[in-house]
Formats: structure tokens, sequence, C-alpha cells
């Protein structure tokens, strides 16, 4: 069975250049199923790979299949290689799961496009990328992988280039993306100066001897590869393209912008945990950053109106909650919160994208409302989401949510202030999100006659995929249940031999240890459910309640409004700042130096050539006794140097 | 006995006759010969070395000059008449096609 | 002065008259025939340096063979003395055409003046009486320079090859309009005038 590993990544790819090659020239019904089979394909093998792996002893949980050497030279060796092991068996489980289901539900949002294969022809190479970047085994072909996904998102932001704000944020992302990209080259380059091998087998052995443990080498790489992971994953400073990429078609922000590419800076660093174990310097930076991210993205997700940024900022927000797990050395758990985000974001893009859809592609949440009648499931499936996203009880979010808070707070690299970060932003997400459900599906009905008369709940190729995900968002929480319910935590006991961190070595014997400690986390548990609804009901007040509430105190903060509305106003700082001055040093380069001196000088030799080539051409006056003199003259120089000299 | 001086002389002014007359003369055909004429003046030379050394060395690359010569002719005087099958003329001065 | 030297100067005021004249002449064949003058003396400076078989065909296959291509060429292209030949060069063309060659020869003297040999033994009798005959030159031919000999025997076949080659008409058509368009488009209009 093993030995079908590399069919994971293949069959996406294989469907990709079916729909790429033969790009308008297959019909419709072929091109997608083309595109939802290689991909289910994928996913089925994975399952099997998944359950073979399951059926090995923990120890030896891995599976490396070794294709071709793809660089050899000197000492430097790259294989095309992929390694299956705990960690990445639930990557890929992800990536082709909440794909396939974004395939299915795609073949149903995309259908009046005209550009339908290209759209699946994409789609599928991002999941090959995808599948490339979780499953590679060194360093170098997940930067491949990395690459890849980050072309697909250009591509995909891009789709409908014809609309300037869409080709726009396609560039945002991919120029941002390179910043981030360029530090993770450059950490890399440290681990393999370092190490000699890109081999995260051989990197995670050799580290601790490599290296000094917490010295500034570690650091740094660890920090470059996190700019790296700041850049994919949308993270303080780096985020600003994310809201952005929502031009893109919807499925396609479910698909990368939410469920996989975004965090592949997660699993980047859950992937490298032994050496951001020994830089704890760079676990704070990542831990800040993480909080940060989260609360500064969830107070813009306040205040915006269009319904997909609304959860582009919350996705901001809650990457930067797997961060925070990742600072506080729970890799575990941010990969938990990882998955399940998967499933609850996934399903509320699709049901936003539901809702686009039947609004004849308004997304202004102020023009919709009432709702709930018209689009039943998509409803149903979406409250599903949102609670789970806002950490009720018994649903995904909450476990993993949970998990995380738990593990800033308790974690030897956790601080209560991390905690306190993390608690305020469940407050704010739970508000934010019930916001969104109130002005979208209850309340008045806000849209005009035109599009009221077109709202339809979506066909069954949407809403099947609604309803698996929503299926998810419910159970895929209890494989992650805390130590204190008095079960086994299976998710932190799979990924245990491949995740490192304190928390797992330690998470046994302190649950033995910490009688005392219970009471804390049934605190702290109880304290964020209070918050949650305590904010879930604010949220009913202001927007189902009473609407002119929320006008008065909008008015009574509108400086505040105006700040968050405007997203702090770091687009406008960051343009300020770094690309306007890159734009004129630009200009400079290109009109000055370019045009006048590089340009001036090489036209300048040539015309000079030119202009003393216009002279000495007459000696080549055609007269053979002319060349015959000079000739002999010549030769009467050189033997009078011979003679004289 | 002659002085060798006195034969090197002599090969040194037909050689600067011959190439007087490659320089001045307009006639392709006066020309050609006055190369003839200058490639004598250089076996001249080697003749009179090899007698003075007293081998015969020299005589065989007289010999060798005379077949190149021979050789020359025929193809110089082939590509003359080519020439002058197109343009009609002798003139060195008219065959000034390659210029600037 | 001895005979040796006698002879020498004769024939090398031949030699220098007959090269003179023959650049100096408008009709070609007068200057082929002039030439032939001047091989002449210098075959008898060659068989009084010893060079005996060199002289020979000095005059056997120079002046015969070679010269005579030259003057059946003449012939063939029925050339006479053209006044468009003998124009004057302009004073410049003059001076550089003469200062040139002077120059050489000037140099050549210095050159010439450096060699501080012993005076050659002249004559046909020298110390070695077998020196430049047949038998010498060709032992040494056919054994020291076998090689350069055979390859000078390949020159010549190249050279009569590619003589033919050069010289043969396009194809069999008349004369006249043998020249392709492409050869006619390249004459410039002073050559009809010419």
């Amino acid at each position: 069975m093993s030995e079908y590993l590399f069919w994971i990544p293949l069959l996406p790819l294989l469907g990709f250049l079916i729909n790429g090659l033969l790009l308008g020239k297959l019909p419709r019904p072929v091109v997608s199923a083309v595109a939802c089979v290689s991909v289910g394909l994928s996913f089925v093998l994975s399952l099997l790979l998944f359950f073979e792996l399951r059926s090995l002893p923990p120890a030896a949980r891995e599976i490396e299949q070794v294709l071709f050497t793809w660089i050899a030279a000197g000492s430097f060796h790259v294989d095309i290689a992929f390694l299956l092991d705990p960690l990445s068996a639930v990557m890929i489980l992800v990536v082709t799961g909440v794909g396939f289901l974004i395939h299915v539900y795609s073949t149903g949002y995309m259908h009046h496009d005209k550009d339908f294969g290209r759209y699946f022809a994409y789609l599928n190479l991002f999941t090959f990328s995808m599948l490339t970047l979780v499953l590679a085994n060194n360093f170098l072909l997940m930067f491949v992988g990395w690459e890849g996904v980050g072309l697909c998102s250009y591509l995909l932001i891009g789709f409908w280039f014809h609309k300037k704000s869409a080709s726009d944020a396609g560039k945002k992302a991919f120029i941002v993306n390179r910043i981030g990209d360029f530090g993770f080259l450059l950490g890399m380059f440290i681990i393999f100066w370092q190490v000699g091998s890109l081999e995260f087998k051989t990197v995670m052995e050799q580290a601790p001897a490599m290296f000094v443990a917490g010295g500034g080498l570690i650091t740094a790489a660890c920090l470059l590869l996190f700019v790296g992971a700041t850049g994919k994953s949308a993270q303080i400073p780096l985020y600003v393209w994310l809201p952005d990429a929502m031009e893109g078609p919807t499925p396609v922000s479910a698909l990368i912008h939410a469920a996989t590419m975004v965090t592949a800076g997660v699993y980047m660093i859950a992937r490298s945990s032994v050496l951001y174990m020994m830089a704890p310097d760079a676990l704070m930076v990542v831990a800040i950053i993480g909080a940060a991210t989260a609360f500064f993205a969830a107070t813009i997700g306040l205040a915006q109106n269009d319904i997909k940024r609304v959860l582009a900022y919350s996705t901001v927000s809650q990457l930067g909650y797997m961060f925070l797990a990742c600072g506080v050395a729970a890799f575990g758990a941010g990969i938990f919160h990882l998955m399940t985000h998967a499933f609850f974001k996934a399903l509320l893009f699709l049901a936003a994208g539901s809702v686009i859809h039947a609004m004849s592609e308004k997304q202004d949440m102020r023009e919709m409302g009432g709702l709930k009648k018209y689009l039943p499931i998509t409803y149903m499936t979406m409250l599903i989401a949102t609670l789970a996203i806002a950490g009720i009880p018994g649903l995904s979010g909450f476990f993993s949510k949970d998990e995380i808070l738990w593990k800033a707070f308790s974690s030897q690299h956790g601080h209560w202030l991390l905690w306190l970060v993390g608690f305020i932003t469940a407050g704010l997400t739970a508000f934010y999100m019930f916001r969104l459900i109130y002005m979208t599906f209850h309340g008045k009905e806000r849209m005009d006659e035109h599009t009221r008369s077109h709202i339809h709940e979506s066909p069954r190729s949407m809403t099947v995929p609604l309803m698996a995900l929503a299926v998810l968002s419910v159970i895929g929480g209890y494989i992650g249940m805390p130590h204190i319910f008095g079960v086994t935590n299976y998710f932190e006991e799979w990924l245990a031999p491949v995740v490192h961190g304190p928390g797992h070595q330690a998470a046994s014997h302190a649950l033995a240890a910490a009688g005392a400690d219970t009471s804390m986390e049934w605190a702290l548990m109880a304290a964020s459910v209070i918050l949650v609804i305590i904010a879930i009901f604010v949220a009913r007040h202001f927007y189902n309640k009473k609407p002119e509430a929320a006008t008065a105190m909008a008015e009574k903060m509108s400086g505040m409004k105006t700040l968050l509305a405007n997203k702090y106003y770091v687009d406008e700082f960051y343009g300020a700042t770094v690309v306007r001055p890159i734009v004129n040093g630009s200009l400079f380069l290109w009109k000055f130096v370019d045009v006048v001196i590089i340009d001036g000088t090489i036209n300048g030799l040539a015309v000079i050539s030119r202009d003393i080539s216009e002279v000495l051409r007459y000696v080549q006056g055609g007269k053979v006794r002319n060349y015959a003199t000079v000739f002999v003259a010549g030769v009467i120089v050189l033997v009078a140097y011979f003679i004289f000299g | 006995m002659v002085p060798i001086h006195a034969y090197l002389m002599l090969a040194m002014i037909l050689f600067g006759i011959g190439a007087f007359g490659v320089l001045v003369s307009r006639n392709v055909i006066v020309m050609f010969m006055s190369v003839e004429l200058m490639l004598n003046a250089a076996n001249l030379v080697l003749i009179a070395f090899s007698r003075a050394l007293g081998v015969v060395d020299g005589h065989v690359f007289v010999f060798l000059v005379l077949a190149v010569a021979a050789a020359e002719a025929a193809v110089g005087l082939a590509m003359i008449i080519t020439i002058y099958r197109n343009r009609e003329t002798i003139n060195i001065d008219r065959y000034n096609l390659l210029k600037w | 002065m001895t005979l040796d030297y006698a002879i020498f100067l004769i024939s090398a005021a031949v030699a220098v008259f007959g090269a003179t004249m023959m650049i100096m002449q408008r009709n070609p064949v007068a200057s082929v025939l002039y030439l032939i003058l001047s091989l002449v003396a210098q075959a008898v400076v060659y068989v009084q340096l010893g060079a005996l078989f060199l002289g020979a065909i000095l005059i056997v296959v120079y002046a015969g063979a070679i010269l005579v291509l030259f003057l059946f060429v003449i012939m063939l292209l029925n050339l006479r003395s053209n006044p468009e030949l003998s124009a004057s060069l302009p004073p410049l063309g003059w001076f550089t055409k003469v200062a040139v060659p002077v120059l050489m020869v000037v140099e050549l003297y210095f050159v010439v003046d450096r060699v501080i040999w012993p005076p050659v033994p002249t004559g046909i009798v020298g110390k070695n009486p077998d020196f430049g005959s047949v038998e010498t030159v060709a032992t040494m031919m056919f054994t020291d320079y076998m090689y350069p000999l055979q390859l000078t025997g390949v020159l010549l076949l190249v050279a009569v090859v590619g003589a033919v080659v050069i010289a043969r008409r396009e194809s069999a058509e008349p004369r006249k309009t043998t020249a392709s368009p492409d050869n006619r488009n390249e004459q410039p209009i002073d050559t009809v005038a010419g």
C-alpha cells in the first residue's frame, strides 16, 4: 500500500494536466468529473494510507517513499521523496477531504462561469502543490510546494482578472508572499549551512548537535522560517494580502485562504518543532505575533460589512490562535485547531458563497437580512459553523480553541497575558460571527426587489458539501478532548511521535500531578464559555433586537468605527512607508539610472563607434593597390622593428 | 670570388622592383608578373645562401617555391579570366565592388 | 675584377633591366617578354652559384611554361595597350607608391649589411663538383624532403582542379547570356563606359 504514496499528489497533477492541456476542449461534466475524481481518489488513498499508518506501532509510524534524486551537487543532496507520518497524514486528510468537498461544491458554484476548465485546472494544481508541501520529506521540496500554492493562490485570486481589483489583489498576495518566501529561503540556508542537509529527519536528528540551544543561529533560523510563515499564513505584519484575496471565487477562499494554504505556515512550524524547541526566544516571538494577530484581526472583523471580509479577518484571527499555540510549544494544539478550523471555516466560506450565489453576487451584509427562510440549509449549516468557531461547548471549535487557551495559560512557554488576549479574542470572535449571522439571516429584508425575486436555495452539489462539513464541524473536536474530561486525547497522542514539545511529555504527568490545576482549567473554560455567550447576546441585542442601538453605538464611537472599518489604516501605512518609496526608488532607477546612465553609456558607446566607423570606413576604398601599399608599409614597420628595435 | 653581398643586393633590387610593380601597375597581369618576380628574388637569396653554406637544402626549397608559383599562376590566371569575363577589364582599380 | 665577377655584373644588369622594363611596358605581351629576359639572366646567376639543375628548371619551367601561360591568357583576353592602364597617378599616389618600395629596399640594405659571410665560391667547378647537380638535389628531395614534395604535388593537383573550376563557365549557354541576372546587377555602369 505504502508504495502508492506518491499517487496522492500525482492524481491531482494528472487532473490538472488533463484539464489544463485540453483547456476548452472538454465538456463541463467531464471537466468536473476529472477534477473531482482525481481529488476524491487521492482522498480515498489518503484514508487507506492513514489506516495503514495507524496499524503500525506509534514509534514506527512513518512511510517514506524516495522517488528519485532531484539535486546532487557535492554534499548537497535533495530527493524527490514523500514522507507520511502522523503530522502529514492529518494534513493530507484535511487537504484532500476538504479539498474534495470544495471541488464538488465548485461544480455548482462555478457552473455559469465561462472559464470553468481553467478554474478546475488551477484548483487541481493547487491540490497537487499543497500535497507536495505537506508530504515533502525535505525543506526544499516543501518550498517547491510552498511556491506552488503561492502561484495557485495568485492565479485563483486573480481568476477574474478582467476585474482590476481582482488582479491587483492577486499581485498583492504574490508580492507580500515573496517577502515571506525570502525569509523561508534564508532560514533554509542557515539550516543547510549548519546541518548540511535539508531532509527533515536528518535535520531534526542532527539539530541538537549542530546548533547551540537558544543560540543566535537557531533563533535566527527559526525567526526566518517564521517570516515565511507570516507571509503564507497571513500574520502580522504580512497579513494584508489575505482580506484582499477575497476577490477570488468563494470556493477558492474556502479552500486556499481558509482551510489549507494559509495553514501551511502552522504546518511548517509544527514540522520544525524540534528547531523551535531549541529557540525559546523565537517561540516567544511566534506566540506574541500569533496573539497580537488574533486580537488585531478580530477587532477589524467587528466593523467590516462585506460578508467575505469578515470571514477573511476571522481567518487571520484564527490563524493567530494557531501560531499562539505553536508559540507556547503546544504544536499539537495548533494542528488540532488547524484541522477543526479547516472544517468550520471552509463551511463558513462555502455557506457565505451560497448566500452570495443566492444574492446575485452581492456581498454587502447591509443589503441582506432575513435570509433564514429562503436558505434553510445554508442557514443551518452556517449556524453550526458559527457556533463551532465561537466555541460553544460540544462543537469542534470549542475543544481546539479551549486547548490553545489552556496551553497559553499553563505551558512553560505561556503567560497569562497571552491567555488574556486569546480570551478576549474569543469573545470578539463570537460577537462578530453572530453579527454576521444576524445581519445576514435575521431581521428585516434589506435587499432590493429584483434581488429578492432571485433568491433561491443552492443546488444539491453545493448543499451536500455544506452538510458534510457541518457534520465534521460538530464531531471533529471529539478526537482531541481535553484530559480533564477524563478521556484520552487521541489527537495529541497521534501526533506525539512527530511533534515535539514539553506539552506532550508533560501532558500525562501534568495531569497526574495537577490535582489543583484541574480546577483552574475548569475555571478558565467556564470563563471563556460565559464570555462567548455574553458576546452572542450582545450581538443579538445590537444586530437583531435593536439595530438602531447599533447605529447609535456606532455614532458614539464613530472614531473607533472609522479606524476599524479602515482596518487601522495598515494598508495606507504600508503604502506610504513601503510601497511608495519602492515605487519612487524604482522610478528613479528606471528614469535616471537605467535610461540615462546605463542606456546612455551603452548607446553612447555605440554612437561613438558608429561615428568613428563612419570616418574610418573610407579606408576600405576598394582599391587593391592601396591595400597592398598599406600592407607593404606594415611589413616595413615590422622589419624595422626587428632590425632596429 | 664574388662577395655574397653582391647576390643579396641583386635579389634586393629585384624584390624592390617587383614590389614597385605591384604597387603602381594598374594592369592586373603585370601586377601578377611582378609578384612572380618577387618570388624569384627570394629564390635567388635561397640559392646564394645555399652555396655559401655548401648545402643543397636551399635548392629543394627553391624547387618547392617554383611549384607553388606555378600553382599560384594557374589559379590566379583562372581568377583573372573569370573576373574579366564579368567586368570586361583588367584594370585593378575597377575591381572595386568590395568597398565601404 | 675576375671573370666570375664580370659575368655576375653583366647578368645582374640584364636581370634588373628586364625587370624594370617589364613594369614600364604598356603592352602586356612586351612585359612578359621582358620578364623572360630577366629570368634568363637570373638563370645565369643560378648556374654561377652552382645551381645547375635549378637554372635549367628556371628556364624550362618558368620561362618556358608559366610565362607562356601568361602569354596565353593575354592572347585569350585579347589585351592591347590600354590608355586607361597607363594614366598617371595623382602626385600623392606617386609619392607613396615610390616611397614605400624605396624604403623597403633601404631597409633590406640594412639587413644585407649585417650579413658577415665570406664570399661564396662561384663558378661551375667549385670544391664539390656535384654541388647542385640533378643527382644531389633529387637525392635530397626524395629522401629528406619527401613529405613536402608530396604535399607540393597535392597542392599542384588542387590548384589545377581549382583553376578549372574557377575559370569554367557557369553553363554551356552563349557567352553574353552567361552572366546571370545577379552578375548583371552587380555591374556598375562605369564598366560599360570603360
